[in-house]
């Protein structure tokens, strides 16, 4: 299964079929009751549906009521249809989440030092067992590597095809359920219990079972509840003054007019745009613990990026050729070059490439069948060639030096302090156990980094680049991606005290990491996202782990946090704004009867009393089911200043929320009294 | 608007321009507790009455011993008063022979006056002791505004401090308060009122026969020092029953200028000492414009109904234009030496501020200029507002506002740095929810309760806009009337004094609880992403949630009574 970003219709028959079937389950009363408004909502259609019937054994005129009493129950049903379509989406992604967890068995070893091992299942592992992975092997679940090394295919969980390596120790010792180790073998300790991997938590979350109303939500709750018992007062209070005033309204009019008025659009919508935001995530390829975390992210100040692979290209491009010595470039570059010649990864490819254009060599012309290559191994740190009794070895320093043998020349610490202070990374080369010179790999910006950290900033996000190069080194980079500010030489507990010391200023902070060494980081940090590539630590740490790796992905996650809030607000506003014009449309056809000279607030001149009522009972309806795409998309979130990202939203909906009903309840009397005759 | 009137306001707006900015700045210092020059007169009284009541300056209360010390307070000046109303005949300064008050009377009186509603169902002149007026109403009107004040101060505290747990001294600041702030400016008022003409005496009163050989009975009694303390305070209780339209509280044009500026100086100084002490004065601008738009909308609303006059006249030919010679427009009820202008402005005044004073007959407005004071007050009382009591009721609005515009910028909304969240929220709207369950809920009843009917004066949708408004001042703690309704009855004593109390006290309870959680939080950073609260945006987003709240709430119960009564002008009269 390959998951990048996997955009399904909205409205997929099959999901709205079962949506539409689950609208109806959700009447429940116990389920409902979960959500204020739509409860409201229910026992008003509950009652109007009594004094229905009671009206039709009385022989008294019914067809009104029944109207609105179906399109009280439409109300609730669509807000009902909202929630199920959210869940149905979200559903079908714990679906395909759900595929990743194959039944296994599980080569379980009584302790770590056992020979021998027992198959079991999966499912029967706790924390704590230890599992052994050979070759071709599932990996049973989440844990760490405890002896071995492996290389991994995860493609299951990343939609990358290329393997990875994981190995004991290290920042790269964690693996995930469901994954498969395509070479060598490994020890693993299982870190989770059945039931609470993170795919297991993730599919929790999105399909809207385990999920947790965030803080902004309840705070919105209790807003929308306050707003309900309000307009409660109001239209109970209301039959008193009528009371007074000479005329009884009847009760169903006053029930029309309670729902018009409480906040139904965003109150039948507000658990599908949670949801939504959700499985939007998972869509980039990324799980959260919670949805807390989710909004938090966005109200971001600090983003602390980690320099390799997220502000440059984790791959190096060759730049230079620095010989030692009597030898010459030429001599240093060919040796290179030919070192480089089956190494596929884009550092060696770059090395070729780079002696290809600066002496105007064909890299092909020079391959010779008796050559035999030595690929990078993890153990030896280096790669090379063998080829007419000659070897030519190139590689990490330390392992290159140490390959030869000999003390380091003064000239080679120099070349490999030079390239260091640009950041770049130096590699040696070595014919025959002689040290060649060095190679300057340069650090690559990634393209459109500037971009993204210009949309941060617009975000009013500030980023810091954390690194461990030195201050001179660090600066330089900084300036060329653009980001706001750096932390060079960074050691874990210089990020943490970073941390710390915004968070003091009252800034929140989201921070990506995935070393053993950022776990401390990344759980102080209000918003932690680990690597999937990173320790078990740093991802227990985390409250997101990125499937991806890819830490840039946080400008995804900010986005749908802040167009979770973003579309709350916006139909909370959108929902009140309503309410203006269904009271010009009510208001006149309760008392027009008792004071003929109400007519005048009928500024829409609407048919009839009666058609008055049930077109805003209708256009309340529709509204909901209308902005249902709009609740699971979210509303468009563009990286701007909060100023300007208000005035267009409250053009949209506050002022659209004033105007629109004005023009739909019309439009819908003309409907229903010259089409339906009421 | 002819330039009469036109002149006349301007001059009235910019005396309280210019006043409100230094009193502002000079509230700012005497809250923060900034030297300031008055220490070196009443610093020694100050002391004196910290060491008699044993006051620690320097220990500070968290929300609930503030909360406690302030109900304490209250309780115990609630306490003295009922005694002091109950047996007034015991007492001295009582020339006229007034007997105590009955128990409903005096809860109501007590009640009324330490909320600073001021709220009256008797008259002063034929009810009240020289001394229940000096010793019992007028210490309660400088405490009430005190306690207001005190209120408005720790919220602000709360605002500005960072992960702290303590909003300050409440009896320090109910001290500072009284002997910096109201004592000095009430003193200087007096004295001009006292040059103006209006009486400080303790004669009884003076027995006097008119030109047709009529007796009349001329009250006199301590007057400009009680005067010029309901004015400042926001407090409005008068003297006499015809409040500030009789011409002994206010008998010339400079002293009914000099009235109106005291109304809204100190609300509207606070909004300044608001932005100086939260360190951004924007923000105290921004507070100050939205104000004085919906101030500027309601005045200008009343004064052009007040001013194109009654229909009903108009179709007997009666010439209702406002010139040199004929005041004009709807008269009814008005004192023909302040004209439509002076009315129109103190009746927007006293119910923008919660002070409730008048000097015209709200009663006898035409249905839609009796609808700008009604929705004053129905608003909350938040355009200047009362003393203290308007910044920290416009406060809890703003919560509301930049709760919905911090969800549509998607950031977990913040005010000055402060996360809004659950518990603000939920604080928020109980207190929002409080006047209409009371001004809605009980003003039903009074409708629908025969016991209670018995105080309307006019049926029909007047008499439902008497009740309506009689709720919604004993709610906002105004303490305006529609004068036609009869407030003097068992039922509605005991029921508008419950009212008063549960606008007073449980609107300050949340206010203090806000203050309590929010001087807790961390102080985020201004950013680009943080929706600024001071720019156009936002006083264009609060002036809305102020005018759509209040709107969505009442409309209907509007609808019944000034807006049906205002179309029933242009009915044909039905034949009786």
């Amino acid at each position: 299964m390959t998951r990048k970003p996997t955009r399904r219709g909205l409205f997929n028959p099959t999901l709205i079929v079962e949506a539409a079937l689950n609208a109806f389950f959700k009447l429940n009363p116990l389920e409902l009751i979960k959500n204020p408004v739509m409860f409201t909502v229910g026992v008003a259609s509950l009652t109007s549906t009594m004094i229905t019937i009671r009206d039709i054994f009385l022989f008294k005129p019914f067809a009104l009521e029944i109207q609105i009493t179906l399109w009280l129950w439409f109300t609730v049903l669509f807000g009902n249809f909202a929630e199920a379509m959210a869940e149905g989406r979200g559903k079908a992604q714990a679906e395909a989440l759900r595929k990743t967890k194959i039944e296994t068995m599980a080569k379980k070893l009584s302790h770590l030092k056992s020979a021998e091992y027992k198959l079991v299942s999966a499912v029967q592992l706790r924390a704590g067992d230890f599992v052994l992975i050979e070759s071709g092997d599932i990996i049973p679940g989440d844990g760490d590597v405890v002896t071995g090394i492996a290389t991994v295919d995860e493609s299951a969980i990343t939609g990358e095809s290329a393997p990875v390596i994981r190995e004991s120790g290290g920042d790269r010792s964690a693996v995930t359920g469901g994954t498969r180790v395509v070479s060598d073998c490994i020890v693993v300790e299982i870190r989770t219990n059945p039931g609470e991997t993170f795919l297991d938590r993730m599919i929790g979350l999105v399909e809207g079972a385990k999920r947790q109303k965030t803080p902004n939500e309840i705070a919105l709750n209790i807003l929308l509840i306050g707003l309900t018992l309000i307009f409660l007062i109001v239209c109970v209070t209301l039959q008193g003054f009528a009371a007074y005033s000479g005329k009884m309204v009847p009760v169903i009019y006053l029930i029309a007019l309670l729902i018009t008025l409480i906040p139904t659009t965003i109150g039948g919508l507000l658990s599908a745009i949670g949801i939504a935001g959700m499985d939007r995530l998972v869509t980039f390829n990324v799980i959260a613990k919670s949805g807390r975390a989710v909004e938090a992210a966005g109200d971001i100040d600090v983003l602390l990026l980690d320099k390799t692979g997220t502000i440059t290209l984790g791959n190096r491009m060759a730049a230079e050729f620095i010989p030692v010595h009597e030898v010459t470039e030429q001599e240093l570059a060919d040796a290179a070059m030919l070192a480089s010649l089956t190494d596929d990864t884009p550092e060696g490819k770059s090395i070729v490439r780079l002696a290809e254009v600066r002496f105007n060599w064909h890299a092909e012309h020079y391959r010779k069948p008796d050559m035999v290559f030595v690929p990078f191994s993890a153990y030896t740190r280096m790669s090379g060639v063998d080829t007419n009794g000659i070897s030519i070895r190139k590689g990490a320093p330390d392992a290159i030096l140490k390959l030869c043998g000999q003390k380091t020349p003064v000239e080679i610490t120099r070349a490999i302090q030079k390239v260091a202070k640009t950041g770049g990374t130096p590699l040696l080369v070595a014919r025959d156990q002689n040290l060649l010179g060095v190679i300057h790999l340069k650090d690559i910006i990634k393209p459109d980094i500037r971009e993204r950290f210009a949309m941060l900033r617009k975000m009013g996000i500030r980023t810091v680049m954390i690194t461990g190069d030195n201050p001179l080194t660090a600066a330089a980079i900084a300036a060329e991606a653009g980001v706001d500010d750096f932390l060079a030489e960074a050691s874990p507990e210089k990020k943490l005290e970073l941390i710390r010391l915004e968070q003091a200023q009252g800034k929140l902070i989201a921070m990506c990491g995935d070393g053993s060494n950022d776990a401390p980081a990344l759980a102080q940090a209000d918003v932690g996202v680990a690597m999937n590539t990173g320790t078990m630590a740093a991802r227990e740490a985390g409250n997101m782990i990125d499937l991806d790796s890819n830490p840039t992905k946080l400008i995804e996650v900010v986005v749908i946090g802040k167009q979770l809030l973003m579309s709350r607000g916006a139909l909370t506003t959108f929902s009140i704004a309503n309410d203006v014009a269904k009271y010009f449309a009510i208001i006149p056809a309760l008392f027009v009867g008792i004071f003929p000279a109400m007519q005048v607030l009928n500024i829409m001149r609407l048919g009839s009393p009666e058609s008055a009522i049930l077109s805003a009972i209708i256009f309340n309806a529709l509204i909901l089911i209308a902005l249902i795409p709009l609740a699971l998309k979210g509303v468009r979130y563009r990286p701007a200043s909060a100023s300007a990202v208000l005035r267009r939203n409250l053009l949209i909906y506050g002022l659209g929320g004033l105007i629109v009903p004005f023009a739909g309840i019309k439009a819908i009397d003309i409907v229903v009294s010259h089409f339906m005759g009421i | 608007m002819n330039t009469h009137d036109l002149s006349q306001f301007i001059v009235f707006a910019a005396l309280v321009s210019v006043l409100a900015v230094p009193l502002g700045h000079y509230l700012m210092r005497v809250f923060t507790g900034q030297p300031i020059w008055l220490e070196r007169v009443f610093g020694p009284l100050e002391r004196l009455i910290y060491r008699l009541a044993d006051v620690k300056v320097e220990e500070e209360h968290y929300w609930l011993n503030y909360a406690a010390a302030l109900l304490i307070f209250n309780a115990l000046g609630a306490g003295l008063l009922f005694l002091l109303l109950s047996y007034q005949n015991y007492l001295p300064w009582n020339p006229q022979q007034l007997p105590g008050l009955a128990p409903d009377l005096a809860f109501n009186v007590t009640v009324s006056f330490i909320t600073n509603t001021n709220w009256q169902s008797y008259s002063g002149e034929t009810t009240l002791s020289y001394f229940s007026q000096m010793v019992g109403l007028t210490v309660q009107n400088f405490l009430s505004a005190a306690t207001g004040l005190a209120v408005a101060i720790a919220l602000i505290r709360a605002l500005t401090r960072r992960e702290q747990h303590t909003l300050g001294n409440f009896y320090v600041d109910m001290t500072r308060t009284t002997l910096y702030v109201l004592l000095p400016i009430a003193f200087v008022v007096a004295l001009v009122l006292i040059q103006q003409g209006v009486p400080e005496n303790m004669h009884a009163y003076v027995t006097a026969t008119t030109l047709e050989h009529a007796t009349q009975t001329i009250p006199e009694g301590p007057v400009a020092s009680q005067i010029a303390i309901k004015q400042i305070g926001t407090n409005g209780g008068g003297f006499f029953n015809a409040n500030s339209a009789h011409p002994y509280e206010n008998p010339t044009p400079l002293s009914n200028l000099i009235e109106m500026i005291c109304i809204v100086l100190l609300p509207a100084a606070l909004v300044i000492s608001f932005g100086k002490m939260v360190g951004d004065r924007r923000q105290g601008r921004a507070l100050m414009v939205s104000m004085t738009v919906l101030f500027l909308g309601s005045f200008l609303f009343c004064y052009l109904a007040e001013a194109h006059g009654n229909p009903a006249f108009t179709a007997f030919g009666v010439d209702q234009t406002i010139s040199k010679q004929n005041p004009g427009g709807n008269m009814e009820g008005k004192e023909v030496r302040f004209g439509i202008l002076n009315s129109t402005l103190w009746a927007t005044l006293t119910t923008a501020t919660s002070n409730g004073s008048v000097n015209a007959m709200h009663d006898s407005f035409t249905p839609l200029g009796g609808l700008v004071p009604l929705f004053n007050i129905l608003l909350g009382e938040v355009i200047y507002g009362g003393v203290g009591c308007g910044l920290y009721g416009i406060l809890i609005y703003v919560m509301i506002t930049v709760f919905i515009a911090g969800l549509m910028v998607g950031r977990t909304p913040e005010y000055l740095g402060k996360k809004i969240e659950a518990r603000e929220i939920k604080l928020a709207v109980l207190a929002m929810m409080l006047y209409p369950t009371c001004i809605l809920g009980l003003g039903v009843a009074s409708l629908l309760i025969p016991e209670a009917l018995k105080s309307i004066s006019n049926a029909g949708p007047h008499g439902l806009t008497q009740v309506i408004y009689t709720y919604a001042s004993a709610a906002g703690n105004n303490g305006s009337a529609f004068a036609g309704f009869n407030a003097n009855t068992f039922y509605q004593n005991i029921v508008i004094g419950i009212v008063i109390l549960i606008g007073r006290f449980g609107i300050i309870l949340p206010v203090l609880a806000i203050a309590g959680s929010l001087v807790t939080k961390k102080i985020t950073p201004i950013s680009n992403g943080t929706f600024p609260t001071h720019g156009p945006m936002f006083i264009i987003l609060l002036t809305s949630i102020i005018i759509l709240f209040g709107g969505l709430t009442y409309f209907p119960a509007l609808a019944l009574g000034p807006i049906a009564e205002q179309f029933s002008f242009s009915q044909p009269p039905t034949q009786p």
